[in-house]
Protein backbone atom coordinates (compact mmCIF):
# COMPACT_ATOMS: atom_id res chain seq x y z
CA UNK A 1 0.00 0.00 0.00
CA UNK A 2 1.06 3.37 -0.73
CA UNK A 3 2.38 5.23 2.50
CA UNK A 4 0.86 8.66 2.68
CA UNK A 5 3.85 11.20 3.04
CA UNK A 6 4.51 12.73 5.81
CA UNK A 7 5.27 16.76 5.63
CA UNK A 8 8.68 17.00 5.38
CA UNK A 9 10.23 18.63 8.61
CA UNK A 10 12.60 21.56 8.17
CA UNK A 11 16.13 20.62 9.53
CA UNK A 12 16.62 22.85 12.76
CA UNK A 13 20.36 23.22 13.14
CA UNK A 14 22.08 24.72 16.22
CA UNK A 15 25.65 26.08 17.14
CA UNK A 16 25.82 26.71 13.23
CA UNK A 17 29.28 29.20 12.36
CA UNK A 18 25.95 32.16 11.16
CA UNK A 19 24.67 31.70 15.46
CA UNK A 20 27.64 31.80 16.65
CA UNK A 21 29.45 34.62 14.79
CA UNK A 22 25.75 35.93 15.12
CA UNK A 23 25.67 36.52 18.01
CA UNK A 24 28.70 38.63 18.00
CA UNK A 25 27.39 41.12 15.20
CA UNK A 26 24.61 41.60 17.54
CA UNK A 27 26.38 42.87 20.13
CA UNK A 28 28.39 45.47 17.71
CA UNK A 29 28.07 49.17 18.77
CA UNK A 30 27.76 48.06 22.05
CA UNK A 31 29.76 48.04 25.47
CA UNK A 32 30.64 44.59 27.17
CA UNK A 33 31.25 45.11 30.70
CA UNK A 34 33.33 43.03 33.32
CA UNK A 35 31.60 42.26 36.12
CA UNK A 36 32.52 40.36 39.18
CA UNK A 37 29.14 40.41 41.48
CA UNK A 38 25.12 40.20 40.57
CA UNK A 39 24.88 43.83 41.80
CA UNK A 40 27.43 44.76 39.30
CA UNK A 41 25.57 43.13 36.48
CA UNK A 42 22.60 44.91 37.71
CA UNK A 43 24.51 48.02 37.09
CA UNK A 44 26.11 47.02 33.77
CA UNK A 45 21.99 46.10 32.35
CA UNK A 46 20.76 49.37 33.64
CA UNK A 47 23.61 51.17 32.15
CA UNK A 48 22.73 49.80 28.76
CA UNK A 49 25.44 46.95 28.35
CA UNK A 50 24.80 44.45 25.60
CA UNK A 51 26.61 41.46 27.69
CA UNK A 52 28.53 41.46 30.39
CA UNK A 53 31.97 39.53 31.42
CA UNK A 54 31.62 37.52 34.90
CA UNK A 55 34.71 36.95 36.29
CA UNK A 56 36.01 36.79 39.81
CA UNK A 57 38.50 39.87 39.88
CA UNK A 58 38.73 43.10 37.54
CA UNK A 59 42.13 42.62 35.36
CA UNK A 60 43.76 45.21 37.84
CA UNK A 61 42.96 43.30 41.13
CA UNK A 62 44.24 40.31 38.66
CA UNK A 63 47.78 42.63 38.41
CA UNK A 64 47.73 43.74 41.86
CA UNK A 65 47.06 40.73 43.28
CA UNK A 66 49.73 38.24 41.29
CA UNK A 67 49.76 34.81 41.74
CA UNK A 68 48.04 32.50 38.65
CA UNK A 69 44.53 33.63 37.91
CA UNK A 70 41.86 30.55 36.53
CA UNK A 71 38.28 30.07 35.94
CA UNK A 72 35.72 32.16 38.06
CA UNK A 73 33.79 30.04 40.45
CA UNK A 74 31.02 28.61 38.72
CA UNK A 75 28.42 29.57 41.49
CA UNK A 76 29.68 33.30 41.00
CA UNK A 77 28.69 32.46 37.43
CA UNK A 78 25.48 31.02 38.06
CA UNK A 79 24.21 33.61 40.45
CA UNK A 80 25.34 36.44 37.52
CA UNK A 81 23.23 34.53 35.13
CA UNK A 82 20.20 34.45 37.21
CA UNK A 83 19.85 38.38 37.84
CA UNK A 84 20.61 39.55 34.02
CA UNK A 85 18.46 38.81 30.98
CA UNK A 86 21.57 40.07 28.51
CA UNK A 87 24.61 37.56 27.51
CA UNK A 88 26.64 36.64 29.57
CA UNK A 89 30.48 35.62 28.77
CA UNK A 90 33.18 34.08 30.73
CA UNK A 91 36.85 33.38 30.80
CA UNK A 92 38.91 30.13 30.21
CA UNK A 93 42.48 30.27 30.31
CA UNK A 94 44.51 30.09 27.43
CA UNK A 95 44.39 26.57 25.99
CA UNK A 96 42.63 25.35 29.02
CA UNK A 97 40.21 22.87 27.39
CA UNK A 98 38.80 21.52 30.35
CA UNK A 99 37.49 25.01 31.83
CA UNK A 100 36.43 25.82 28.43
CA UNK A 101 34.23 22.71 28.82
CA UNK A 102 33.17 23.36 32.50
CA UNK A 103 31.89 27.23 30.87
CA UNK A 104 29.97 25.25 28.43
CA UNK A 105 27.99 23.14 30.81
CA UNK A 106 27.06 26.40 32.42
CA UNK A 107 25.73 27.31 29.53
CA UNK A 108 27.13 30.85 29.51
CA UNK A 109 26.52 32.83 25.89
CA UNK A 110 30.70 33.28 25.24
CA UNK A 111 33.62 31.68 26.22
CA UNK A 112 36.50 34.62 26.13
CA UNK A 113 40.01 32.89 25.82
CA UNK A 114 41.78 35.08 28.03
CA UNK A 115 44.96 36.03 28.40
CA UNK A 116 44.04 38.06 30.93
CA UNK A 117 44.01 34.45 32.78
CA UNK A 118 47.66 32.87 33.49
CA UNK A 119 48.03 30.58 30.31
CA UNK A 120 47.60 26.73 31.25
CA UNK A 121 48.94 25.79 27.68
CA UNK A 122 52.37 26.85 26.08
CA UNK A 123 51.70 25.37 22.86
CA UNK A 124 48.33 25.21 22.09
CA UNK A 125 45.02 27.63 22.02
CA UNK A 126 41.74 25.76 22.67
CA UNK A 127 40.80 23.89 19.65
CA UNK A 128 37.62 25.79 19.52
CA UNK A 129 35.56 23.78 16.46
CA UNK A 130 35.14 21.15 19.45
CA UNK A 131 32.69 23.44 21.09
CA UNK A 132 29.04 24.46 20.40
CA UNK A 133 29.52 27.50 22.73
CA UNK A 134 31.04 30.60 20.67
CA UNK A 135 34.58 31.91 21.42
CA UNK A 136 36.26 35.14 21.49
CA UNK A 137 40.05 35.31 21.41
CA UNK A 138 42.36 38.05 21.97
CA UNK A 139 45.03 39.72 19.06
CA UNK A 140 47.74 42.44 18.43
CA UNK A 141 48.21 41.71 15.37
CA UNK A 142 46.64 40.27 11.77
CA UNK A 143 48.40 36.95 12.15
CA UNK A 144 47.05 36.20 16.01
CA UNK A 145 43.85 37.20 14.70
CA UNK A 146 43.26 34.85 11.77
CA UNK A 147 45.34 32.17 13.72
CA UNK A 148 43.00 32.33 16.20
CA UNK A 149 39.89 32.67 13.98
CA UNK A 150 41.19 29.42 11.98
CA UNK A 151 40.61 27.73 15.19
CA UNK A 152 37.52 28.45 15.71
CA UNK A 153 37.29 31.76 17.36
CA UNK A 154 33.61 33.87 16.26
CA UNK A 155 34.82 36.81 17.67
CA UNK A 156 37.67 38.62 18.26
CA UNK A 157 39.08 41.94 20.44
CA UNK A 158 42.06 43.85 20.37
CA UNK A 159 43.87 43.00 23.75
CA UNK A 160 45.24 46.53 24.74
CA UNK A 161 47.01 46.19 28.13
CA UNK A 162 44.49 44.82 30.53
CA UNK A 163 44.08 46.48 33.72
CA UNK A 164 45.54 49.56 33.52
CA UNK A 165 42.93 52.22 32.54
CA UNK A 166 45.93 53.49 29.86
CA UNK A 167 44.53 53.44 26.46
CA UNK A 168 47.64 52.88 24.49
CA UNK A 169 48.13 49.47 23.70
CA UNK A 170 45.26 49.02 22.56
CA UNK A 171 45.18 51.76 19.99
CA UNK A 172 48.06 50.02 18.97
CA UNK A 173 47.17 46.93 18.18
CA UNK A 174 44.14 47.86 16.44
CA UNK A 175 45.79 50.15 14.27
CA UNK A 176 48.28 47.21 13.79
CA UNK A 177 45.84 45.08 12.42
CA UNK A 178 43.91 48.08 10.19
CA UNK A 179 47.65 48.29 9.11
CA UNK A 180 48.36 44.60 8.21
CA UNK A 181 44.81 44.41 6.34
CA UNK A 182 45.28 47.75 4.35
CA UNK A 183 48.26 45.91 3.49
CA UNK A 184 46.94 43.08 1.45
CA UNK A 185 44.80 44.96 -0.54
CA UNK A 186 45.62 44.56 -3.91
CA UNK A 187 48.47 41.97 -3.40
CA UNK A 188 48.90 39.34 -5.64
CA UNK A 189 47.99 35.57 -5.39
CA UNK A 190 51.31 35.02 -4.93
CA UNK A 191 52.04 37.79 -2.30
CA UNK A 192 48.62 37.05 -0.40
CA UNK A 193 49.79 33.31 -0.57
CA UNK A 194 53.62 34.13 1.17
CA UNK A 195 51.82 36.24 4.23
CA UNK A 196 49.46 33.47 4.98
CA UNK A 197 52.61 31.19 4.94
CA UNK A 198 54.28 33.92 7.43
CA UNK A 199 50.86 34.24 9.44
CA UNK A 200 50.53 30.35 9.69
CA UNK A 201 46.96 30.76 8.52
CA UNK A 202 45.20 28.80 5.37
CA UNK A 203 45.53 31.32 1.95
CA UNK A 204 41.25 31.24 1.72
CA UNK A 205 41.46 33.35 5.02
CA UNK A 206 43.84 35.96 4.38
CA UNK A 207 42.20 36.03 0.80
CA UNK A 208 38.75 36.32 2.55
CA UNK A 209 40.09 39.04 5.06
CA UNK A 210 41.50 41.06 1.71
CA UNK A 211 38.31 40.85 -0.18
CA UNK A 212 36.31 42.03 3.02
CA UNK A 213 38.60 44.52 4.03
CA UNK A 214 37.82 43.76 7.38
CA UNK A 215 38.24 40.61 9.76
CA UNK A 216 35.99 38.14 9.03
CA UNK A 217 34.58 37.77 12.62
CA UNK A 218 33.00 41.08 14.51
CA UNK A 219 36.27 42.87 16.34
CA UNK A 220 36.26 44.62 19.81
CA UNK A 221 38.44 46.82 21.27
CA UNK A 222 39.66 45.78 24.98
CA UNK A 223 42.57 46.45 27.74
CA UNK A 224 43.14 50.03 29.02
CA UNK A 225 39.50 51.61 28.21
CA UNK A 226 38.37 54.21 30.89
CA UNK A 227 36.38 57.26 29.99
CA UNK A 228 33.96 57.59 26.94
CA UNK A 229 36.05 59.58 25.06
CA UNK A 230 38.21 56.25 25.36
CA UNK A 231 35.26 54.18 24.05
CA UNK A 232 34.89 56.38 21.36
CA UNK A 233 38.34 57.04 20.18
CA UNK A 234 38.58 52.92 19.48
CA UNK A 235 35.11 53.39 18.05
CA UNK A 236 36.76 55.99 15.38
CA UNK A 237 39.28 53.60 14.91
CA UNK A 238 37.02 51.36 13.39
CA UNK A 239 36.14 48.75 16.35
CA UNK A 240 32.82 47.50 16.55
CA UNK A 241 32.41 47.53 19.85
CA UNK A 242 34.17 47.79 23.15
CA UNK A 243 35.16 45.58 26.21
CA UNK A 244 35.62 47.63 29.32
CA UNK A 245 37.13 45.88 32.44
CA UNK A 246 38.40 47.30 35.24
CA UNK A 247 37.37 50.93 34.10
CA UNK A 248 33.75 50.59 35.34
CA UNK A 249 33.89 49.50 38.72
CA UNK A 250 37.66 50.49 39.57
CA UNK A 251 36.00 54.72 38.98
CA UNK A 252 34.33 56.79 41.15
CA UNK A 253 31.37 56.70 40.27
CA UNK A 254 30.50 53.22 38.07
CA UNK A 255 26.69 53.67 37.32
CA UNK A 256 27.44 56.81 35.55
CA UNK A 257 30.63 55.93 33.93
CA UNK A 258 29.14 53.17 32.71
CA UNK A 259 25.88 54.62 31.22
CA UNK A 260 28.24 57.24 29.85
CA UNK A 261 30.60 54.84 27.82
CA UNK A 262 27.43 53.15 26.27
CA UNK A 263 26.36 56.96 24.75
CA UNK A 264 29.42 57.20 23.70
CA UNK A 265 30.09 54.10 22.00
CA UNK A 266 26.88 54.62 20.13
CA UNK A 267 27.34 58.48 19.18
CA UNK A 268 31.19 58.68 19.05
CA UNK A 269 30.96 60.53 16.16
CA UNK A 270 29.46 63.73 17.77
CA UNK A 271 32.24 65.53 19.73
CA UNK A 272 28.66 67.53 21.11
CA UNK A 273 27.69 64.36 22.77
CA UNK A 274 30.84 63.06 24.02
CA UNK A 275 31.06 66.39 25.87
CA UNK A 276 27.83 66.05 27.31
CA UNK A 277 28.27 62.57 28.81
CA UNK A 278 31.91 63.18 29.75
CA UNK A 279 30.81 65.80 31.96
CA UNK A 280 31.05 65.34 36.09
CA UNK A 281 31.71 61.70 36.12
CA UNK A 282 34.17 61.78 38.95
CA UNK A 283 37.91 60.70 38.70
CA UNK A 284 38.49 57.58 36.49
CA UNK A 285 40.68 54.78 37.32
CA UNK A 286 44.08 55.83 38.06
CA UNK A 287 46.01 53.78 35.86
CA UNK A 288 49.90 52.78 35.35
CA UNK A 289 51.62 54.08 32.68
CA UNK A 290 53.14 51.27 30.22
CA UNK A 291 56.86 51.90 30.84
CA UNK A 292 56.28 51.23 34.50
CA UNK A 293 55.18 47.84 33.60
CA UNK A 294 57.91 44.84 33.37
CA UNK A 295 57.62 42.63 29.90
CA UNK A 296 57.23 39.66 32.24
CA UNK A 297 54.05 41.48 33.59
CA UNK A 298 52.41 42.55 30.28
CA UNK A 299 49.60 40.54 29.90
CA UNK A 300 49.25 41.06 25.76
CA UNK A 301 52.65 39.29 25.14
CA UNK A 302 50.47 35.93 26.45
CA UNK A 303 49.23 34.16 23.63
CA UNK A 304 50.81 33.76 20.01
CA UNK B 1 21.51 69.28 -14.55
CA UNK B 2 17.65 69.14 -15.81
CA UNK B 3 18.11 65.52 -16.29
CA UNK B 4 19.14 64.77 -12.85
CA UNK B 5 16.27 66.84 -11.42
CA UNK B 6 13.23 65.00 -13.35
CA UNK B 7 15.05 61.53 -12.32
CA UNK B 8 12.48 60.20 -9.70
CA UNK B 9 14.37 60.34 -6.26
CA UNK B 10 14.99 57.26 -4.29
CA UNK B 11 13.30 56.21 -1.28
CA UNK B 12 15.76 56.84 1.62
CA UNK B 13 15.81 53.73 3.92
CA UNK B 14 16.54 54.62 7.72
CA UNK B 15 18.23 52.24 9.70
CA UNK B 16 18.27 52.63 13.42
CA UNK B 17 22.10 52.51 14.54
CA UNK B 18 22.05 53.14 18.23
CA UNK B 19 23.16 49.60 18.63
CA UNK B 20 23.04 46.13 17.15
CA UNK B 21 23.90 44.37 13.64
CA UNK B 22 22.79 48.04 11.41
CA UNK B 23 25.99 47.31 9.10
CA UNK B 24 24.07 44.28 8.06
CA UNK B 25 21.07 45.91 7.40
CA UNK B 26 23.17 48.36 5.76
CA UNK B 27 24.50 46.37 3.35
CA UNK B 28 21.54 44.30 2.47
CA UNK B 29 19.41 47.49 1.26
CA UNK B 30 23.12 48.11 -0.82
CA UNK B 31 22.32 44.51 -2.37
CA UNK B 32 19.04 45.31 -3.50
CA UNK B 33 20.10 48.72 -4.50
CA UNK B 34 18.16 50.77 -1.95
CA UNK B 35 19.47 53.80 -0.35
CA UNK B 36 20.34 53.47 3.67
CA UNK B 37 20.81 56.41 6.20
CA UNK B 38 22.10 55.51 10.15
CA UNK B 39 19.86 56.53 12.32
CA UNK B 40 21.11 57.89 15.70
CA UNK B 41 19.23 60.98 16.80
CA UNK B 42 15.79 62.20 15.87
CA UNK B 43 16.92 64.64 13.06
CA UNK B 44 18.21 61.78 11.08
CA UNK B 45 15.22 60.88 10.67
CA UNK B 46 13.85 63.60 8.41
CA UNK B 47 13.10 62.43 5.70
CA UNK B 48 13.25 58.99 5.50
CA UNK B 49 10.44 56.69 3.86
CA UNK B 50 11.15 53.34 5.61
CA UNK B 51 12.56 52.21 8.75
CA UNK B 52 15.02 49.14 9.87
CA UNK B 53 15.16 48.03 13.42
CA UNK B 54 17.98 45.71 13.74
CA UNK B 55 19.01 43.13 15.72
CA UNK B 56 20.90 43.40 18.95
CA UNK B 57 19.98 44.34 22.84
CA UNK B 58 16.48 45.59 23.55
CA UNK B 59 17.68 46.59 26.97
CA UNK B 60 20.52 48.72 25.70
CA UNK B 61 18.31 50.32 22.54
CA UNK B 62 15.48 50.76 24.84
CA UNK B 63 17.84 52.87 27.31
CA UNK B 64 19.21 54.87 23.86
CA UNK B 65 15.54 55.65 22.49
CA UNK B 66 14.65 56.93 25.57
CA UNK B 67 17.67 59.02 26.17
CA UNK B 68 17.56 60.62 22.52
CA UNK B 69 13.73 60.88 22.05
CA UNK B 70 13.95 58.26 19.28
CA UNK B 71 10.14 57.10 20.53
CA UNK B 72 7.94 59.72 19.71
CA UNK B 73 9.63 60.56 15.86
CA UNK B 74 9.69 56.27 14.97
CA UNK B 75 5.84 56.28 15.85
CA UNK B 76 5.09 59.45 13.76
CA UNK B 77 6.94 57.69 10.84
CA UNK B 78 4.62 54.91 11.36
CA UNK B 79 1.46 57.05 11.44
CA UNK B 80 2.60 58.40 8.47
CA UNK B 81 2.24 54.79 6.50
CA UNK B 82 6.04 54.54 6.34
CA UNK B 83 6.84 50.66 6.38
CA UNK B 84 9.24 49.42 9.52
CA UNK B 85 10.83 46.25 9.97
CA UNK B 86 12.01 45.02 13.12
CA UNK B 87 14.41 42.41 13.52
CA UNK B 88 14.83 40.18 16.48
CA UNK B 89 15.36 42.94 19.03
CA UNK B 90 13.40 45.20 16.93
CA UNK B 91 10.61 43.34 17.26
CA UNK B 92 10.55 43.67 21.12
CA UNK B 93 10.52 47.34 20.38
CA UNK B 94 7.68 47.01 18.45
CA UNK B 95 5.22 44.74 20.10
CA UNK B 96 2.85 46.40 22.42
CA UNK B 97 3.43 43.88 25.53
CA UNK B 98 6.80 42.39 26.57
CA UNK B 99 6.15 38.81 28.80
CA UNK B 100 7.82 39.08 32.32
CA UNK B 101 7.55 42.41 33.16
CA UNK B 102 9.65 44.81 30.96
CA UNK B 103 7.70 48.14 29.31
CA UNK B 104 6.32 48.44 26.21
CA UNK B 105 8.95 50.64 23.91
CA UNK B 106 7.54 51.38 20.44
CA UNK B 107 3.62 49.99 20.74
CA UNK B 108 3.36 49.58 17.07
CA UNK B 109 2.29 45.85 16.82
CA UNK B 110 -0.36 44.31 18.31
CA UNK B 111 1.36 41.36 20.15
CA UNK B 112 3.27 40.04 23.05
CA UNK B 113 6.85 38.84 22.98
CA UNK B 114 8.97 36.66 25.21
CA UNK B 115 12.62 37.59 25.37
CA UNK B 116 15.06 35.01 24.76
CA UNK B 117 12.39 32.68 24.66
CA UNK B 118 14.59 29.92 23.00
CA UNK B 119 17.23 29.99 25.55
CA UNK B 120 20.27 31.45 25.58
CA UNK B 121 23.13 31.24 22.95
CA UNK B 122 23.50 27.42 23.22
CA UNK B 123 20.28 27.37 22.27
CA UNK B 124 20.37 29.58 18.67
CA UNK B 125 19.67 27.86 15.73
CA UNK B 126 19.15 28.05 12.07
CA UNK B 127 16.05 26.80 10.06
CA UNK B 128 13.99 26.68 6.81
CA UNK B 129 10.85 29.18 7.42
CA UNK B 130 7.69 29.12 5.58
CA UNK B 131 6.65 32.59 5.72
CA UNK B 132 3.40 34.01 4.18
CA UNK B 133 4.49 36.91 1.33
CA UNK B 134 4.49 40.07 2.99
CA UNK B 135 2.54 41.26 -0.69
CA UNK B 136 -0.80 41.18 -0.95
CA UNK B 137 -0.51 39.29 -4.14
CA UNK B 138 1.85 36.95 -2.85
CA UNK B 139 1.56 33.11 -1.26
CA UNK B 140 3.73 31.55 0.98
CA UNK B 141 7.48 31.08 0.51
CA UNK B 142 10.60 29.51 2.54
CA UNK B 143 13.84 31.42 3.52
CA UNK B 144 16.92 30.26 5.75
CA UNK B 145 16.50 32.18 8.95
CA UNK B 146 18.74 32.09 11.73
CA UNK B 147 17.67 32.92 15.77
CA UNK B 148 19.92 34.17 17.87
CA UNK B 149 18.95 33.90 21.56
CA UNK B 150 15.53 35.14 19.55
CA UNK B 151 12.18 36.40 21.37
CA UNK B 152 9.09 34.52 20.80
CA UNK B 153 5.69 35.88 19.89
CA UNK B 154 3.50 34.40 22.57
CA UNK B 155 0.30 36.14 21.32
CA UNK B 156 -1.12 38.58 18.30
CA UNK B 157 -3.69 40.67 18.64
CA UNK B 158 -6.67 41.61 16.59
CA UNK B 159 -5.24 44.70 14.53
CA UNK B 160 -2.09 42.42 14.12
CA UNK B 161 -2.20 39.20 11.83
CA UNK B 162 0.84 36.36 12.28
CA UNK B 163 3.18 36.22 9.29
CA UNK B 164 5.45 32.79 9.87
CA UNK B 165 5.70 29.95 12.39
CA UNK B 166 7.95 27.57 13.32
CA UNK B 167 6.50 23.95 12.58
CA UNK B 168 6.12 23.90 16.64
CA UNK B 169 3.61 25.89 16.38
CA UNK B 170 5.91 28.99 17.45
CA UNK B 171 5.00 32.43 16.39
CA UNK B 172 7.93 34.13 14.95
CA UNK B 173 6.82 36.77 12.46
CA UNK B 174 3.73 39.26 12.83
CA UNK B 175 2.66 42.53 10.88
CA UNK B 176 -0.03 45.60 11.57
CA UNK B 177 -0.21 47.13 8.42
CA UNK B 178 3.07 48.23 7.48
CA UNK B 179 4.91 47.36 10.23
CA UNK B 180 6.53 43.92 10.39
CA UNK B 181 8.21 42.36 13.61
CA UNK B 182 10.26 39.29 13.05
CA UNK B 183 12.05 37.03 15.39
CA UNK B 184 15.08 36.43 12.72
CA UNK B 185 17.65 37.50 10.83
CA UNK B 186 17.54 37.44 7.07
CA UNK B 187 20.50 40.25 6.97
CA UNK B 188 22.85 37.86 8.09
CA UNK B 189 21.33 34.94 6.18
CA UNK B 190 21.87 36.18 2.26
CA UNK B 191 18.28 37.04 2.55
CA UNK B 192 16.93 40.07 0.62
CA UNK B 193 13.10 39.68 0.15
CA UNK B 194 12.08 41.70 3.48
CA UNK B 195 14.36 44.40 2.10
CA UNK B 196 13.09 44.37 -1.34
CA UNK B 197 9.52 44.18 -0.04
CA UNK B 198 10.46 47.38 2.35
CA UNK B 199 12.03 49.75 -0.25
CA UNK B 200 9.16 49.19 -2.80
CA UNK B 201 6.42 49.46 -0.01
CA UNK B 202 8.48 52.92 0.99
CA UNK B 203 8.70 53.92 -2.93
CA UNK B 204 4.65 53.61 -2.68
CA UNK B 205 4.16 55.34 0.75
CA UNK B 206 6.67 58.07 -0.59
CA UNK B 207 4.89 58.96 -4.54
CA UNK B 208 1.11 58.34 -1.56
Amino acid sequence: MAKRNAPAKAKVAKSTWATKRGLAQMLKGGVIMDVVTPAEAKVAEEAGAVAVMALERVPSDIRRDGGVARMSDPDMIKGIQAVTSIPVMAKARIGHHVEAQILEALNVDYIDESEVLTPADDRFHINKHEFRVPFVCGCKDLGEALRRISEGAAMMRTKGEAGTGNIVEAVRHIRTVKEQIEALKGQSEKRLRAAAKEMRVPYELVKLTMKAGRLPVVNFVAGGIATPADAALSMWLGADGVFVGSGIFKSKSPAKTAAAIVQATTHWANPAILAEVSAGLGEAMKGIEMRTIPDAERLSSRGW
Amino acid sequence: MAGASRRKRQPVIGVMAVQGDFREHLDTLDAVGAVGREIRLPADLDGVDGLILPGGESTAMRKLYARWGLVAPVKALATRGAPILGTCAGAILLATKIADGDEPVLSLIDMEVRRNAFGRQLDSFETELKMQSLKASGGPTTLRAVFIRAPEILRVGPAASVVAQLEGGEIVAARQGNVVGISFHPEIAGETRLHRWLVEQAATTRRG
